[in-house]
This record gives structure tokens, sequence and C-alpha cells, in this order.
């Protein structure tokens, strides 16, 4: 199983991702620079945190209009999987490739912080391994989470089983809901403002991290591994 | 640039005065020259300097470019060792951790921009240390910080306070450099004069290590990075003075940092560094262009011209001297060799950096500015870096001094309970957590952080390896106050065994010389003697000085800080097994105390948290003992033989315990004996003391081990499931909190603080 992970300038959660991809499942992972418009040989993409272009503007919004994110809506509309984490989601968001906006903090600091998710669908590629409602601790890092959409795009998560990841406790961000992390309909693209490639090991603090990479390794192998 | 070989004045200064007029008028005073510095100018020069040159000059000998007050002390620091790659001089210190690695690291201060403009003077502090380390060819792997404030009962300070973190966290965080660890104290002396250290570690091959030298006459000068404009002008200079009334007018001094430019640059870098295309590269930090330009000619033995009409220029019109002076942001200062130019041009072109030739080495010692076509600068360049003027000067013991030797600290707590004491203390807003710090900071980003900051130091892995990094910052300037060799001694003591409880060897260090006005000779006497404790203390720890900085003239209203070395320590864990935390880990271990305690409570939290005062005798620290106790603490954690550890400082041995169980949600039973009484025992603040929570079958163990050591190691309880603190000293029981409450007491100490609602008591 490829991955790409998509470097922009100011990108810097892009070798985290690579190393978690080889620590984690040993598959070919390489970062791609975001000039590149073709990414048709990949077989999943990562969109690694960091701030890309500076964030200047709003978070995510000049990544979007970057060459390669042409290559990662191909992907996307082909059924390729593509994980956005933290400024990943959030050019997802901007990209229009997941409903809803991200607004800063209710509380307006940076935070970071171990985290406790609900894994609340795992019914999805990228949770499969995790059983339902599993208590999973993963950190979060960053200033703008508060996930925020409108009631009619609420209601259309819930029934579609589109909200992935809520955050357990206290709401660390002012999330509509506490909602951590969300698919589409599909369920091959997912965002979420948690980052699994920073609880891999037991020294980092926890190893909850890991079932989201193999989730996503087990889903491909057999959907499309034969290939 | 060949033609014009007089000196012009320039010809685009609408207001640059006359070299008469600025010898008439002495305007050279409000650049922070003296009148005998000035005269020392015209010898050197055979002649009057120009606007630009006496500008150039300014900065160049300002305190904070030369060290003129404290070099001869500096001096006395160790430098030397045998990992030591790359002591003071250069961008940031190397010092070796095999397998062909080195950990490259530096601490520096931005005391003054952080208090007249605290978001971006935080700001630019961090991504100012950030570009030492790698213009050393290292790749940044963690921030540190050391931070002091006044009280924050006052809305000012809360501004402050609260601005600065986020400025450290807003560069810090965009760049995707973890800040690990630091430390934050709060003490009235530095209610208008907030201290802002921050300090960078990274990591390079052997092989990529760089210098900040132009060698080779005809080679290529190369800035790269952000344009230059108006910001930061003088910052140098205003960094070398004390800060008054007027210091909001020189907000201008205080630059704006943009970390989305340095990444790019961080980047481009270091690409050019593995690709071997440097000859020399240095930071444009403080004294901008002019710093950079003249400290590497002056180190490669060669002159240097300069075009500043090749200068990227972020705004119309500006004059030489301001070209000159800027300390804009995010820019760096190359020189390769004849022919390499256009592969700096497409690394820089890949990464959105411009770049641009804007002058060449050249033979001799000139350091010639040409703007306009004209010269606008020549000045012999051995002259701006070799020639400042050095001052000794006269130390004297103050008066406080005498008098504090004099007081027993301690008797003024004799009828205060143990237990209100500790219910004071915990959530005093020095001892109490700073994760309202440093959840604002990433502190994970990288994937290499093993211990969070929290304990007594940040541990990062080292990807590939086995080994890891410790590192702390310390400094307590109470104890240097009462006693400044004492209190040099600790502030490198307690930065070891910080690293030491994490498992680490201590390599080196890095330090920050936060100070008043040396020109006065208490505060003189200060800095001379601390530096002694800490030169001392380093030789004794084979802990070598690999750079630094000084801050002086940290005052406000007349009035200086307490006196405040700040160490930052590197340690090398040789096995990530090896890594070990405060918190206690499993019920039943062993608790045991290393070390002796002794009435020492001057200067101590309990004495500030109760009475506000800082007063009496600082504690002593034994350097050979502290010696003998990293030995056993070392070796007992590379044995396997421990669970925990945690140095007892600030607050002693209550807070040291009830901390210990905070971080691990365990509880501890502890019997003391002891001839002191109880109050005194448990807060008192003697050195080199550590706490073990060690495991049954190891205790005899490292009791033996301890003895042989020449180490006291008694056993004063036991981890316990329930977490409940209970402390009986002499049978008596003097403190029992539940764990749940000190955490809450602990955790609620600056968020409420921060609350002005809740906490208005004036």
């Amino acid at each position: 199983m490829r991955f790409a992970v998509p470097v922009f300038p100011g990108s810097n959660c892009d070798l985290d991702c690579v190393h978690a991809i080889e620590d984690v499942l040993q598959e070919p992972v390489e970062p791609v620079w975001h000039q590149e418009e073709d990414v048709s040989r990949f077989d999943a993409i990562i969109l690694p945190g960091g701030f890309s272009y500076g964030d200047y503007l709003r978070t995510g919004a000049l990544a979007r209009f970057s060459p390669v994110m042409k290559g990662v809506k191909q992907a996307a509309e082909s059924g390729k999987l593509v994980i956005g984490i933290c400024n990943g989601f959030q050019i997802l968001l901007e990209m229009g490739l997941l409903p809803g906006a991200m607004l800063t903090n209710d509380h307006l600091q940076f935070r970071c912080e171990m985290q406790t998710l609900i894994v609340e669908n795992v019914e999805t590629p990228f949770t499969c391994k995790y059983a339902p409602g599993e208590a999973i601790r993963i950190p979060i890092a960053h200033m703008s989470g508060n996930y925020f959409c409108d009631p009619s795009t609420l209601a259309e998560l819930k029934q579609n089983g589109q909200i992935v990841f809520r955050y357990a406790g206290d709401n660390p961000n002012g999330s509509i809901e506490k909602i951590a992390g969300i698919c589409n309909r599909k369920r091959n693209v997912l965002g979420m403002m948690p980052h699994p490639e920073r609880a891999i090991a037991d020294w980092m603090g926890s190893e909850d991290g890991k079932k989201l990479f193999q989730s996503m390794f087990a889903y491909w192998k057999e959907n499309c591994g034969a290939a | 640039m060949q033609r014009e070989q007089t000196v012009m004045k320039s010809k685009s200064a609408i207001s640059e005065p006359a070299p008469e007029i600025i010898r008439e008028q002495k305007l050279f005073k409000e650049m922070g020259l003296t009148e005998a510095e000035y005269e020392q100018i015209i010898g050197l020069l055979g002649r009057l300097p120009n606007w630009t040159e006496v500008g150039i000059y300014s900065v160049m000998w300002s305190e904070h470019c030369s060290y003129k007050n404290s070099k001869p002390l500096l001096k006395r620091f160790p430098t030397e060792g045998p990992r030591v790659l790359q002591g003071p001089g250069e961008g940031a210190g190397v010092i070796d951790i095999g397998d062909g690695q080195a950990v490259v690291f530096k601490i520096e201060s931005h005391n003054h921009p952080s208090a007249i403009e605290p978001f971006q003077g935080a700001a630019t502090g961090v991504g100012g240390i950030i570009r030492d380390v790698f213009s050393m060819g290292a790749r940044p792997v963690a921030l540190l910080n050391s931070l002091r404030f006044g009280n924050l009962s006052s809305p000012r300070v809360r501004y402050l306070f609260d601005q600065v973190v986020a400025g450290i966290a807003h560069y810090g965080n965009c760049i995707g450099i973890p800040t690990v660890g630091g430390e934050v104290m709060f003490d009235d002396c530095y209610e208008g004069n907030p201290l802002v250290n921050a300090m960078c570690v990274g990591i390079l091959n052997h092989e990529d290590l760089q210098k900040g030298i132009a060698s080779g006459t005809g080679n290529p000068v190369i800035y790269v990075g952000a344009s230059t404009g108006r910001d930061g002008i003088h910052g140098a200079t205003f960094a070398s003075e004390e800060l008054n009334e007027g210091s909001e007018e020189k907000r201008p001094a205080v630059q704006v940092g943009d970390p989305f430019m340095e990444k790019l640059l961080l980047e481009a870098c270091l690409e050019m560094v593995k690709k071997g295309i440097l000859l020399g590269i240095q930071d444009m930090g403080a004294a901008g262009l002019t710093c950079s330009s003249a400290e590497m000619a002056a180190k490669g033995g060669q002159g240097l011209d300069l075009n500043l009409d090749l200068v990227p220029q972020r705004e119309e019109g500006m004059t030489p001297y301001e070209i000159m002076l800027s300390e804009s942001q995010e820019r760096m200062l190359l020189v390769v060799e004849q022919g390499r130019e256009q592969e700096i041009k497409e690394i820089c072109d890949k990464w959105g950096l411009q770049s641009a030739v804007v002058g060449r080495v050249t033979e001799g010692n000139r350091y010639r500015i040409f703007h306009g076509g004209k010269i606008v600068a020549d000045i012999p360049v051995n002259t701006l870096v070799d020639d400042a003027p050095v001052y000794v000067r006269e130390g004297r013991v103050p008066d406080y001094y005498q008098a504090y030797q004099n007081i027993r600290a301690e008797e003024a707590f004799l009828d205060v309970s143990p237990q209100e004491a500790l219910d004071k203390v915990i959530s005093s807003i020095n001892t109490g957590s700073k994760r309202y710090v440093y959840r604002q900071y990433d502190h994970m980003v990288r994937t290499s952080t093993a211990v969070c900051p929290g304990s007594d130091a940040a541990v990062i892995v080292v990807r590939g390896t086995e080994k890891a990094l410790a590192m702390s910052t310390d400094g307590n300037g109470r104890y240097v106050y009462l006693d400044p060799v004492q209190g040099g001694r600790i502030a490198v003591a307690e930065a070891a065994r910080n690293v030491v409880c994490a498992g680490a060897v201590p390599l080196g260090i890095t330090d920050c010389l936060n100070f008043g006005n040396p020109e006065k000779p208490e505060v003189y006497w200060q800095l001379s003697q601390s530096i002694d404790g800490m030169a001392e203390a380093c030789r004794i720890l084979e802990t070598p000085v690999v750079g630094g900085n000084v801050s002086l003239y940290n005052e406000t209203k007349g009035e200086p800080i307490y006196p405040t070395p700040v160490v930052g320590m590197v340690g090398l864990v040789e096995k990530r097994e090896h890594i070990t935390t405060s918190a206690f880990k499993r019920a039943g271990d062993a608790i045991l105390l290393l070390g002796e305690t002794f009435a020492e409570l001057g200067g101590s939290e309990l004495q500030h948290a109760l009475t506000g005062e800082v007063r009496g005798r600082a504690p002593v620290c034994d350097l050979e003992k502290e010696k003998a106790l990293y030995k056993v603490v070392l070796a007992a954690i590379q044995k396997g033989w421990v669970s925990s550890a945690h140095d007892a400082s600030e607050g002693g041995l209550a807070v040291a315990l009830a901390e210990s169980c905070i971080d691990g949600q365990k509880g501890a039973e502890v019997t003391i004996q002891t001839s002191l009484a109880p109050i005194v025992h448990l807060f008192s603040e003697s050195q080199s003391r550590v706490i073990l929570s060690v495991p049954d079958e190891y205790v005899e163990e490292v009791h033996q081990l301890a003895e042989k050591n020449g180490v006291a190691c008694s056993r004063i309880g036991r981890v316990t499931q329930e977490a409940h603190l209970s402390i009986a000293v002499n049978g008596t029981r003097v403190i029992g909190s539940d764990v749940a409450e000190l955490t809450k007491r602990w955790e609620e100490a600056i968020p409420c603080a921060m609350n002005p609602s809740s906490t208005l008591t004036n």
C-alpha cells in the first residue's frame, strides 16, 4: 500500500506522518511536494498538520488552491483513502471534501494535550479495527479546532454515521457536539483534529493511534490489495 | 563600486547629521556610545565617523554584541571538555553525543522587547534562537524557555504573561519545533522588566557543522530570507540600556516575527547544508546585517564589500544607516564559493524565498558599505569586533548581604502548621502547575517527546538510535540575590540534578545572565560572584559552558531585578529504558530520600508564599556532595532499580512528595525522624536531595550504592494506591491531604490568578 504525504510550505507534521506509516505499517510512504499535481500512483493520502502557507487568511484557505490538491481531489473522488489530520482536516473543509467549517478555539488559546476520544463509528476504513464506543487517547494540538456546521448538516452527519470521533470529557475547543473527526458520505475521506501519528508508541504516552493506520491498511488489503 | 574612494555623507539622508554635528551635539550618545568610546572611534578611523559609521560602531560595541561589561568575567567559565566540538563564539555550542552526531544548543534573552511588546518580543526571541541553532547546520528539535514576571495581581503583569506565552506558542507551534520544557517564576522585582529567555536544541551530523565565517577573496556574500524593513533598528542598543518611562516610544525597536517565513528559511538552509554548498552562514539577528557581516569578515581575517542597493528592502527610501541597523527577522547571510550562486538560488526558489548577492569577500580588512554608488562606510573590520572597549568595573558588597547572613529565616515559621503551609505553598503561582502555560505550546510535534513538560526535565528521543536527550532550564534569582556564589552554584547544580533525575548524564550548559545595571557596584558584584559560583559548579560537575547570552540593564525605575542567571542544561540518556520521570508509579514502592536536610528557609517558597519576603541565607550547595548524588542516582536508574526520581527543590520535601503524588495520581505514607522542627524539615530547600521510589527488592542495593558513594540515604515511606498523602514527623502526623484536593489546588493556582474576578484582593 503506497502512501503519499503532501508537503506544503509550512507543513510541520509531514515527517511525523511518514514515520508513523514506516513504524506502524512498514509500507512505502513518500512526501509529495505541493507543486506536484499527479498523485495517482498512491493508494492513500495523508494531509499532515502544520500551518500550510502560514495559514494566512484562514486555516487551510490557501492550501486548497495548490497543485497537489487537484490530485488529492481526484483520489478522493475515485474512492481512495484520504485522511486530513489537524491542518489537513482544515484544508479538507476549505476544499469542500468534508462539510462544515473550523473556528478558533472558544477559549482563544492554542491547546496541546493528550485527549480522550470516543470512536463513534467503527464502520469506516479508518476505524474498523477499533471497538464500537472505544475510548482512545490521542493528542490534540491546535488553535482552530472548533468544528462548526449548520443544523441541517449536523443532522445529516448524524444520520449518515459521519461523526467518527468525539471528545470525551471536557470539550477542548468548543466544537459542536464535541466533534473531533468526521468522514464524507462515502466514508473514504476522514478529517480529524487529533493527531493519531503522535500516539503510536508506549514512550509517546499512547499507542491508540496505531489502529487507525492498521484499519486503513486492512481495508485497503481487503478491497484493493489484490490488484 | 571601486570608483569612489572618499567616504561620502549619505545623500539620501534627509535628516542625517554631518560628522561635525554628531561631534558637536554629542549625537552619538543617543546611540548608546560614551564620549570615550566616540573618541576611540575617531582614533581608530583617523577621522570623524559619519552617521552610518557611528551607528555601526554603536551596535557592534553594545553590551549585547560585544559583552564589553561581562567579557572578563565570562572568561572564568570552563568552556572545554572531551565532548565539546564548539564552545562559545559561534551561533550555538556543539557537544558530541556519539554515532557521529552532536547536540547543538543555546539560550538567549529577549527581555526588553518583551517588556514593551510582549507578543512579538517573545515570538522573535524564539525565532532568533532557532536561527542561531540552524545556522550551525543543525536540525532544531526542541525549544525551552525560562520566564519571570511580577505578581499576577497586577493587570499589566497578567497582560505581559498572557502575551509572552501566546507569542512563544505562536512562533514555536507554527514553525513546528516542540516547546518541551521551561520554567516560570513570579516575583515583584520583575514587575516592569519581565525576563523572557528562549533556548533551542538541535541535532546535527558532525560533517554538517557550519561556521559564521567569510572566507575566500572574491566569494559572494548572499542575503537570503525576508526583506529588510525599518523594524528593530537599534534593537541591540535598546537591549543594552535600562527600561524607563520613554521605553514605550522604543516600540519600533521591537521586531515583528513571521514563523512561516522562518520555516521556509530553515528548510532551505538545511537543504544547502546537506548539499554542502556553504562556506559560511550567520543569522542576521541582533544588529542585523552589520553584526553578521562584520563578524563573518573578522572571523575569516578578510575584508568585505557590501552593496546596500542590492539588499531586498520592504520599504522605499531606506538610508544606509537604517538598512545596516535593521533587525528585521528571518534573514540569513551566506558565503559560498564563487560560481555556486545558482545552486543557492535554486533552493531558495523552491522554498519561495528571495536571495540576492549583496557583496564580496575582499582582501585585507576594510569593511566597506556602498549605497547609491558611493561608499557610505569604510571601517577596519577588526576594530568593530576586536577593539570593542572592555570594562572591568568595581564591585561592592551590598548592605543587605551582611544583614541577611545573620538572619535565621526558619525562626519566623516555627508556629506555622505544616498542613496549612502545604496548602498555601502548593497553590502558590510559583509552585503550582504550569499546565496553563505548556498546554499552549505544541510540545509533541516531531513525535520525539518522551517526557512532556511538567517533570524535572523534558526528554526527547533521537530517532534511529537508542539515545535520548534530557533538557532543563533553571535559575532561582532569590538564592542568587541572597548569596550570589551559592545561588550561582545552585543554578547549575539544580539544572544538572534535573537531567540526572530524567536518567541522563549532564553534558554541558548554555547560560543567560540576566542582571541589572553593571555600572552599579552592587550589581557588578552580584554578576561577578554568581559567575564564580557557576564556573565552580561547571568545573566540578563537568558541564562546560558552550554558549550563552548576557542581558544587563534589567531594571525598572532604577531598581534592579534579582540577579537571575538562567542555566540551560542538556544531558544524554544512553538508552531509552533509562528515561525516568518524577511521578510515583507503583503502589508499594519504597520512598527513599537521598541527601541531607538542614534548616535552610532563606529565600524559600515557604517564606515567599507566607510572608512575601525574601531574606536570610541562601541554601548552601556542596558541589562534591552534589556530584556524588548524581553518581548514585544515575547508577541506580541505569541498573533499573528506580521507578521515579524527583529533586527536592522549591517548596522542599513536602512539595516534592506532593508533586510526585499528583503526577502519578498515587498516594504516599511518609514517616520522618528529625532533630529539626517539622515545618523546617518539610519545607527546607536544602540542596543535593533527590526522592526516589524504588521497588522493595532493590531498596537494599540502593542503600549500599549510596553508602559506597558517601550519600545519605533514608527510607522515608512508601507509595500507596489510595491517592492520599500522609506525612508524620517524629511520630506525629502533620500532613494528611487527599491527592485530589492537592491536585485541584496545584492545578488551579495560575488559572485562578489569571481570572481576576475570582481573585481580586486589591
